[in-house]
């Protein structure tokens, strides 16, 4: 499947954004095109303003200027709002302070109720959101008893009750341990590869975004980067320059290839560095 | 330390009153209340105490868990006995001493009083022990739906209460961790005055407070991504059923109700 071929579910248009009452502009004029069904990680350091283009992406923010559209609609048209939301759905960071009920099942059926679903397909949609995030087991558990991954499982379960057509995940493995993160980017990679559903994660760890079909490096409120994260990866200079550290593996071939060997920068597994590695040894 | 404590109370269990829908539960312990206050003598009051106990048998509530609850209430029935006791007059003088006299009536009284309150507070007890908070809440809702018409914010005052309910556990833990953060830099929470006590928990309340304003704003932004726009047009994931015994149960109460009004208007 060509991902280009595709209408854009997300388009970002000239995005100019300040926060009220604070005097320096946070996001100088993007243009972003998420194309439907992909799975695009943005990265950026604190203050770089990925946080700030999630909750535009979902309306919770208006531009200052520019315009935003969400599967053609502009999200500044007030009384489509609902039809944005349930379009984009959006993680956050802080696990608990997401979850609104006291039980799990009840918490991923809020949506749904919000949105007027008959009780019946409600059931069924839940039920069918928890088996998506592996949490259908402990769908009578009360939120606060489980781990910050299992919290943060049961939060994008509760996006997708909504049967949303993007997920924006808003840096949710922040606050997660490296079990926690590992589950919450295991399940979005899944959702994307096996739904089809278009995923835009946004994060801070360089690991999560090697998943990534394409790689939007945030800077002071600019595109500093974007393409693939092999193509993104190999920039080493640039990433370094934004304060980003590189894979290792990246970072491994960046200093043999200063040393004067002829390494392909874009290996990024362990493996194919290995390999790669090998085989500029047995050239050699 | 508080770990402890329980909110809202709640044994669960799978008893028939464990099952009753709670809008049935909250008409019921109205009824039971209306009917308390129409019993005026022995025969009534013995058909309450049956009641009351019979309720209680069915919930496999531990009668102590329920006098338990008595406890922080003692000094209002021990005074309301008091009173009865030296207020009645009539029937045959028991004691006469200084100003005070107490008759056989004075006794009866008391003793009648005491045991409506005790009931009173078992039976409401009985209410919030079987039923869980969030069921509670829905009920009310329902039961309140008519005040929407009067402009009464019925949706909005059961969603803060069933979110406030949901952030205790939450708030506790974070209560937990500031408290341990202090007593790692010296705060000292356990020994000293009361008054020096309550000075060392100020430091704890301003961090508290200035978190649950955080958490509270972005709840919010979290409910309005997905897509809360306030009760209107909203479903319910579980509906409320009214089954077979919960009107049994409502019918029940009714003929309980009417039974004291009768008696209530012999005398009994």
């Amino acid at each position: 499947m060509n991902l280009q071929d595709m209408q854009p579910i997300i388009r970002v248009e000239d995005l100019h954004y300040t926060y009220p009452g604070d005097e320096i502009e946070t996001l100088h004029g993007l243009d972003l095109e998420i194309a439907e069904g992909s799975f695009v990680a943005v990265l950026g350091h604190n203050g770089s303003g990925k946080s700030t283009l999630a909750k535009l992406m979902n309306a919770i923010l208006l531009p200052t200027s520019g315009r935003v559209y969400v599967d053609g609609i502009d999200t500044a048209d007030e009384d489509r709002l609902l039809d944005v939301r349930r379009t984009v759905g959006m993680v956050f960071q802080n696990p608990d302070n997401q979850i609104v009920a006291n039980v799990v099942e009840d918490d991923v059926a809020f949506a749904p109720e919000n949105l007027g679903v008959p009780s019946a397909e409600i059931r069924k949609r839940v039920d069918d959101a928890l088996r998506t995030v592996g949490m259908y087991e402990y769908r009578l558990h009360a939120p606060h008893l489980l781990s910050g991954g299992q919290k943060q499982r049961v939060a994008i379960a509760g996006v997708l009750a909504m049967q949303p057509r993007c997920v924006v995940l808003d840096e949710p493995t922040a606050m997660l341990d490296p079990v926690g993160r590992r589950e919450v980017v295991a399940t979005v990679t899944r959702l994307c590869r096996e739904r089809g559903m278009t995923v835009v994660l946004i994060t801070h760890h360089m690991s999560e975004c090697v998943g990534a079909d394409r790689l939007v490096v945030m800077s002071e409120g600019r595109i500093a980067a974007d393409g693939t994260p092999r193509e993104v990866f190999s920039q080493v200079e640039l990433l370094r320059s934004e304060g980003l550290s590189v894979p290792a593996t990246t970072e491994l071939i960046y200093e043999l290839r200063r040393d004067g060997y002829e390494l392909p920068l874009g290996a990024l597994s362990v493996g194919e560095c290995a390999a790669a590695i090998m085989a500029a040894v047995k050239g050699a | 330390m508080l770990k402890d404590i329980t909110l809202g109370q709640f044994f669960p269990g799978n008893t028939i009153v464990h099952r009753l829908d709670p809008r049935t539960k909250l008409i019921l312990v109205i009824v039971f209340i209306a009917a308390l206050f129409t019993a005026v003598d022995w025969f009534s009051y013995g058909l309450m105490f049956l009641v009351t106990a019979g309720c209680i048998s069915l919930s496999k509530i531990k009668l102590k868990t329920l006098t338990k609850g008595l406890k922080p209430l003692i000094f209002i029935i021990v005074l309301t006995g008091v009173l009865n006791l030296f207020y009645t007059t009539g029937g045959k003088v028991l004691l006469d001493w200084w100003i005070f006299t107490v008759t056989t009536e004075g006794v009866k009284r008391a003793f009648l009083m005491v045991v409506r309150i005790m009931m009173l507070i078992m039976g409401t007890f009985l209410l919030t022990y079987t039923t869980s908070p969030i069921a509670l809440t829905d009920g009310l809702e329902i039961l309140l739906g008519p005040l929407k018409k009067l402009h009464v914010p019925v949706h909005e005052m059961s969603m803060m209460m069933s979110m406030a309910l949901r952030f205790i556990p939450t708030l506790i833990e974070e209560t937990d961790k500031i408290m341990s953060a202090q007593k790692a830099r010296g705060a000292d929470f356990e020994t000293g005055k009361l008054t020096d006590r309550a000075k060392a928990l100020l430091p704890l309340l301003v961090p508290l407070f200035v978190s649950s304003f955080r958490r509270a704003d972005e709840l919010a932004v979290a409910m309005e991504s997905r897509c809360y726009h306030g009760g209107e047009g909203r479903t319910r994931m579980k509906q409320l059923h009214m089954k077979g015994r919960d009107w049994a149960a409502l019918a029940l109460g009714a003929v309980v109700l009417a039974a004291t009004i009768v008696m209530n208007v012999y005398g009994l």
